[in-house]
């Protein structure tokens, strides 16, 4: 199979088009499958009662949302390099899901956080990075939707995810490293470490479930921003047609 | 300098829906000026920037005497001098300070003497140590033409380069252009005036190309 | 005129070539390098207005504040990195220099620290007097403004680089570099809370130094880079 082939968006278009359905039904039917699994099947937590449940979502948020980064600053990686444009839309295409994750996951710490610590908001280790995370979602956003030209506006966006994604492990290493250091915030949502596997499995569906709806609502978007940018070329015309 | 042929070929470049040229291609020999005329927002600007390395086309090869230029590559940096609409001055350099750190990073060593002198050949004698902001627009011109003079560059890429030149600044300008084609090298003129240069010119039309 | 093949000998004189003529620009505008320190120390004089005078309070928050007012300093005088240069073309020639541009980029932000992150250090000790900050405490300041700021000038150089002349740019710009910030604050405002709790800071001091070669062999590139996606 030609890999390149793909990588124009003129083919990519009809592909995505045909592909995004399938995802979306995938992701339908792990969610269903996975709040099943948490919700009904899993166990009462001896300790949290069931506040614990909204883990089911908050984890999976979590990972998705530093997950979608490093796809980000992987394609980030392909448009400097091969200037592949359709990589750039990708980004682009991603940007918005992995901001509404990274932000779905603060919000559920925080609802997790109230009914079992008595507060909204703790700074510690894992919030931190993650807020921080948003900012630099928000900061790939507005600096694409800024400028004005694309493609500077693709190659700019590139170039950021891709120091952003170098200093994520640090900003992660720095945080961690301040959360040990004043100890009095040490207080933070974990788990017991021996989770019942019906629980890891719950978590574990609803992760792919989320990886699904990700893939499915970034190719609807890429095709909506291929739309967009090829208006008037010949190739485009004669589909809509 | 170097003496060399640019090969241009197939370039193609569009700035979102509009296409500014597709599948251009030309050479330009050592001696030779390429004049580019065309209506405003036709590309000319944005061709001079592919050339110089600053813009990088969609499509298409530049060869610079065999050898591919890649944007903004060693061998472009070392042989091309674009001027833009912009004089590239320091508002608070004076004028010949302003061309001792262009020729600095142009990287040419040119004595003080010869700046001087080509400053005072460019009709600024009286002017070495006003800052560039006290400067006329055709002053400002001129700075750059004592630089074009001086720093031995072999593909002049110039942008309406008589714009606010008065007609002794162009007489002045046609002959050190003039100069440097004898010498073989070369330029690539963007300019809606005629232009009297005493060398082999040769002119590129840029029209919009239908998408 | 001599017909022969004209090389750059000496790549590394474009950082000296860069950071000399910066100075030289940032030396005949004196007056905005004495607003920033204005700035810093405005900056750092208003917490005791909004916390209180109460000095065990002001001491256990000063590392904090100086760093928050030296970073937020620093993001003012950004702007004098690039954003001239583009507007009068000669960012476009500094690009085109035979010299090759990771070098000129890092002559540039070694200019901008010499005129931005060490007069801000050399005050510090004055700022942590105020909050009643000793000995080898203001020493420590010292230090990891020393090594922080620097880290300071070059990320913020990738953020000044890609918001060139994008409206709006200056808050966007901040809106970029500040998350990317958080480490160096973090290293530098806990090397002092250590040095005030006696507990050994070098560990800080030793992260600060390393990001600080991490960062002059790796940030050059991604300004040039930036630099070139922005002049296209």
């Amino acid at each position: 199979m030609n890999l390149y082939k793909y990588s124009s968006p003129v083919s990519f278009y009809p592909l995505a088009g045909k592909m995004w359905p399938i995802f979306a039904l995938l992701a339908a039917a792990l969610c269903i499958a996975g709040l099943y699994i948490g919700l009904i099947l899993a166990p009462t937590d001896f300790q949290q009662g069931e506040v614990y449940r909204i883990i089911f979502i908050h984890v999976p948020a979590a990972w998705m949302g530093m997950f979608i980064y490093l796809v980000m600053a992987g394609y980030g990686v392909l448009a400097l390099t091969l200037n592949t444009r359709l990589s750039a839309m990708m980004m682009e295409a991603l940007a918005p899901t992995g901001a509404m994750f990274t932000a779905l996951a603060l919000w559920t710490g925080a609802l997790w956080g109230k009914p079992t610590w008595g507060t909204y908001w703790v700074w510690d280790a894992r919030m931190t990075s993650t807020l921080i995370l948003l900012f630099l979602y928000v900061g790939y956003i507005a600096l694409t939707t800024a400028i004005e030209d694309r493609r500077r506006a693709d190659k700019a966006g590139a170039l950021l995810a891709i120091v952003g994604s170098v200093n994520i492990p640090i900003i992660y290493f720095s945080v961690k490293w301040w959360n040990s250091l004043h100890q009095g915030s040490s207080v933070s949502p974990t788990m017991a470490p021996k989770m019942a596997s019906i629980m890891l499995t719950g978590m574990l569906v609803m992760t792919i479930a989320c990886w699904m709806y990700s893939i499915a609502v970034a190719l609807v978007r890429v095709r909506a921003i291929i739309v967009e940018r090829e208006q008037g070329s010949a190739w485009l015309e004669g589909k809509q047609a | 300098m170097t003496l060399g042929t640019l090969a241009a070929t197939g370039l193609t470049l569009s700035r979102g829906p509009r296409r500014l040229f597709s599948g251009l291609s030309f050479t330009l020999q050592a001696g030779e000026a390429l004049v580019l005329r065309g209506a405003n927002g036709c590309g000319k600007t944005t061709l001079l920037r592919v050339l110089a390395g600053l813009t990088v086309a969609d499509a298409g090869e530049l060869h610079w005497n065999d050898q591919r230029w890649t944007a903004l590559c060693a061998s472009q940096r070392a042989a091309s001098l674009y001027l833009g609409h912009t004089n590239a001055l320091k508002d608070e350099l004076s004028a010949a300070e302003n061309l001792a750190e262009s020729l600095a990073f142009d990287g040419v060593e040119v004595s003080d003497r010869r700046q001087r002198q080509s400053l005072d050949d460019m009709g600024l004698a009286e002017r070495h140590h006003l800052p560039a902001r006290r400067l006329s627009q055709g002053q400002k011109r001129r700075v750059g033409l004592a630089r074009l003079a001086l720093a031995r560059k072999s593909l002049w890429l110039l942008d309406e380069p008589t714009n606010a030149l008065d007609s002794e600044g162009v007489a002045l300008f046609s002959g050190v252009v003039g100069a440097h084609l004898r010498e073989g090298g070369m330029a690539c003129i963007a300019s809606h005036l005629p232009l009297s240069i005493d060398a082999p010119v040769r002119e590129l039309v840029l029209g919009e190309v239908p998408a | 005129m001599t017909v022969a093949a004209m090389a750059v000998t000496a790549p590394e004189r474009g950082v000296w070539l860069a950071a000399g003529r910066d100075l030289r620009l940032g030396l005949r505008s004196r007056a905005e390098l004495v607003q920033a320190l204005m700035f810093l120390v405005i900056v750092v004089s208003l917490f005791p207005l909004a916390v209180g005078p109460e000095s065990a309070l002001l001491k256990r928050i000063a590392p904090g504040v100086v760093w928050v007012a030296a970073l937020l300093s620093v993001l003012l005088t950004l702007p004098r990195l690039f954003a001239a240069d583009y507007a009068d073309g000669t960012l476009e020639q500094l690009v085109m220099s035979p010299y090759p541009l990771p070098l000129i980029a890092a002559g540039k932000m070694l200019a901008h620290w010499l005129m931005s992150g060490l007069p801000l250090a050399l005050i510090a000790p004055l700022l942590g007097l105020q909050f009643g900050l000793e000995g080898n405490e203001l020493m420590v300041l010292v230090a990891s403004l020393m090594l922080g700021t620097p880290i300071l000038s070059m990320i913020g150089a990738i953020g000044a680089a890609l918001t060139l002349g994008v409206r709006g740019g200056s808050i966007l710009m901040a809106l970029l570099v500040l998350p990317l910030y958080v480490p160096v604050l973090i290293f530098g405002a806990g090397a002092v809370e250590q040095a005030m709790t006696s507990i050994d800071y070098s560990a800080n001091l030793s992260l600060l130094g390393a990001g600080l070669l991490f960062g002059a062999l790796a940030v050059p590139f991604a300004v040039a880079a930036a630099l070139r996606i922005s002049l296209d």
